[in-house]
């Protein structure tokens, strides 16, 4: 419909006027096809994500005989437990990420680095963790962690250290194995990102008379640094609301707030308690990165990244 | 036309089939915790009443009393009867969930007191015990016998565990101060009493290894000698020793609790349902458990029928002999207390 506006014999007397709200009317036209195409999607994202997020806001207000009513968040408040609770879940969380990162990084430079082959072998061994069980995994941890495990039966036996040293039911078990649980989501979007860089820049950078070490910081670096973010927030996010590996290697002593919801639906036999809980991780969520994305501007390295 | 009037005459029949099948053999859905508990209930239990009534029997797992509470709050219950343990299913009596039963068809004449209420009948019993490892406490002259022994970490040396919640961790932590067995309840109905248990809990927390949080963690934390003494079900550490873990127990001082069956509010079948319990509390079907799993009846009746070996007898939770020594879970109790208490346990766990 378009092209006809534009044949050649309207071209030729400039009457912006009648031209510029067709391509106007065009352009909502199709926004509305778009929107029209898109609606099965987003009314899915509105049934599936949105609305049970509004129920479970709403029902943290209820109190148990239905009526409006704020004791859920005063409970928190009162006990001093949640605070703990909520403390801990963010420990562990910013801890296993700082650990992916350390790991990671070193890891997705290394594959980054390696001809095609050995890459897409080496890649397999870090994807092979995804494709079993996370509670296998998780109780293989603990096999090799206990204090009758294999780790200290070995260590002892080579004469590292005497009595069996406390690996697990800690912080300690807890971190490594979620590290080793999140590593696979760090990896792969930095390896990403590593690849996508044009190593003609290091190139230019040696030839301007970068050393390699200055090279790689000044350029490299900053270049992967999107793919760092968004691996680094996946890892993140993922561990606040992690349950089973804490549950298994954390012996009771690293209680985060996913275990306290299912342990308030048990208690207190409504939904309520474990909403409340659900609202303000999700509110405390939100902030941090916020918080997180104001202080590292987030928005232009991320931006930088897709440009 | 003439096609048409087949499909009338075959849906016809097809309905008159149906009408006649639910008339000839009445049908009741019932539901428990699934894996080696459902399979012995099934065997010792449940077809065999169903046998005898002449019914239909179908079952399957389900998830606990919040899974009945969501069918009768939702208006559209399947469930006939399910199993519980004895606090679900006093909750859900005092949430109002529940069809109340009628004991002058069950007979509960010689039931373990204390092991069945007025919304839910007890089918077998079970006891908070602790187990210790007898490698590390290998003299069974000086092995450790009581709750006090328990906390006696000078004595006995070694790692402790306790499970993550306070169900069932309250009253040993009082029994081990001094408090004796028919007073732990009175002492814990006040906050002072519930705070001196926390405490006590509080004295053994830096050698607590692990809180742990379910059945099958305890018994393996036994067979894989990860600590050296642990509360915990009997029946978890019967199959743990079975297996080759270096375990013992005792039922001195221990808790005896109950697992019972229930009826929604709104059962479909509900006078089917209270028929049915009022046969399977029958100590001949009761005395046909340990067979299967080492959970004691309710109906001490089991106990004099001969069905049950002797040896396998008196290492039940209910035997006369054990169930003397124990103390009976007070759902009360838990019913007045329990988020309080829970509350001061998180406190102190998170601590």
């Amino acid at each position: 419909m378009a092209v006809a506006d534009f044949a050649p014999g309207a071209v030729a007397e400039p009457q912006d006027e009648p031209h510029a709200t067709g391509l106007r009317d065009d352009a909502f036209r199709e926004r509305m096809a778009m929107l029209g195409l898109c609606s099965p999607a987003l009314l899915l994202v509105l049934v599936v994500l949105v609305s049970p997020v509004a129920w479970l806001f709403w029902l943290s207000f209820l109190a148990n005989d239905g009526s409006l009513s704020l004791e859920h968040y005063e409970r928190m408040i009162a006990s001093k437990s949640y605070a703990r609770i909520f403390w801990t879940t963010f420990q562990v969380s910013t801890l296993t990420t700082m650990l992916c990162i350390l790991i990671g990084y070193p890891l997705a430079y290394f594959l980054s680095q390696l001809p095609p082959r050995a890459a897409a072998i080496c890649l397999i061994t870090v994807l092979l963790p995804f494709w079993t069980s996370l509670l296998v995994r998780t109780y293989a941890w603990l096999v090799l962690l206990q204090r009758k495990g294999l780790l200290n039966n070995w260590a002892i036996e080579l004469g590292l250290w005497d009595e069996p040293v406390k690996l697990v039911h800690n912080m300690t078990g807890t971190l490594i194995g979620m590290t080793h649980i999140m590593l696979p989501f760090l990896v792969l979007p930095v390896y990403g990102a590593m690849k996508s860089i044009d190593r003609d820049y290091l190139k230019a950078a040696s030839n301007l008379g970068a050393s390699p070490v200055s090279a790689f910081w000044q350029v490299f670096f900053p270049l992967s640094l999107p793919g760092l973010f968004a691996g680094a927030l996946i890892v993140f996010v993922l561990c606040l609301g992690f349950f089973v590996t804490p549950v298994v290697l954390g012996g009771g002593k690293v209680i985060m707030v996913s275990m306290r919801i299912t342990d308030n639906i048990e208690l207190f036999f409504n939904w309520g308690a474990a909403s409340a809980l659900g609202v303000v991780l999700l509110a405390l969520t939100m902030g941090t990165l916020y918080a997180a994305s104001r202080l590292l501007r987030l928005d232009r390295i991320l931006g930088e990244g897709n440009g | 036309m003439k096609r048409r009037t087949f499909t009338v005459a075959t849906a016809a029949v097809a309905v008159l089939g149906l009408s006649a099948t639910t008339a000839l053999s009445q049908e009741l859905n019932i539901v428990s915790w699934g894996g080696s508990y459902q399979d012995a209930q099934s065997k010792a239990i449940f077809q065999p009443v169903a046998e005898k009534m002449g019914i239909t029997v179908k079952e399957d797992s389900y998830g606990g009393i919040s899974d009945v509470r969501l069918q009768v709050q939702a208006g559209a219950v399947t469930i006939d009867i399910f199993d519980t343990g004895s606090g679900g299913g006093a909750r859900g009596g005092a949430e109002g969930i529940l069809e109340p039963l009628d004991y002058t068809m069950i007979d509960v004449s010689n039931f373990v007191p204390g092991t069945y209420q007025d919304h839910c009948v007890g089918t077998i019993t079970f006891s908070t015990v602790f187990a210790y490892n007898t490698e590390t406490y290998s003299d069974p002259a000086n092995a450790p016998k009581t709750w006090a022994d328990f906390w006696d970490v000078e004595k006995f040396p070694g790692t402790r565990s306790m499970r993550s919640k306070f169900w069932g961790s309250l009253e040993p932590a009082l029994m081990a101060d001094g408090v004796p067995m028919d007073q732990v309840y009175k002492v814990l109905d006040s906050e002072e009493g519930i705070e001196r248990a926390i405490n006590k809990i509080r004295e053994l927390k830096p050698h607590i290894a692990v809180w742990w949080k379910s059945g099958a963690q305890h018994a393996q934390m036994m067979k894989d000698g990860e600590v050296d003494m642990t509360t915990g079900w009997n029946g978890r550490f019967d199959v743990a020793i079975k297996d080759g873990a270096k375990a013992a127990y005792s039922y001195d001082g221990a808790t005896l609790d109950y697992d019972c069956f229930g009826i929604p509010k709104g059962a479909p079948n509900k006078d089917l349902a209270m028929k049915f319990l009022a046969e399977a509390s029958k100590a001949s079907y009761q005395a046909n458990m340990p067979q299967y799993i080492t959970y004691g009846p309710t109906n001490r009746d089991a106990y004099d029928l001969g069905v049950i070996d002797p040896e396998t007898a008196t290492r039940l939770p209910s035997h006369p002999d054990n169930a003397a020594n124990q103390l009976v879970i007070d759902n009360a109790w838990y019913a007045k207390w329990e988020q309080h208490a829970s509350q001061l346990y998180q406190d102190m766990l998170t601590e």
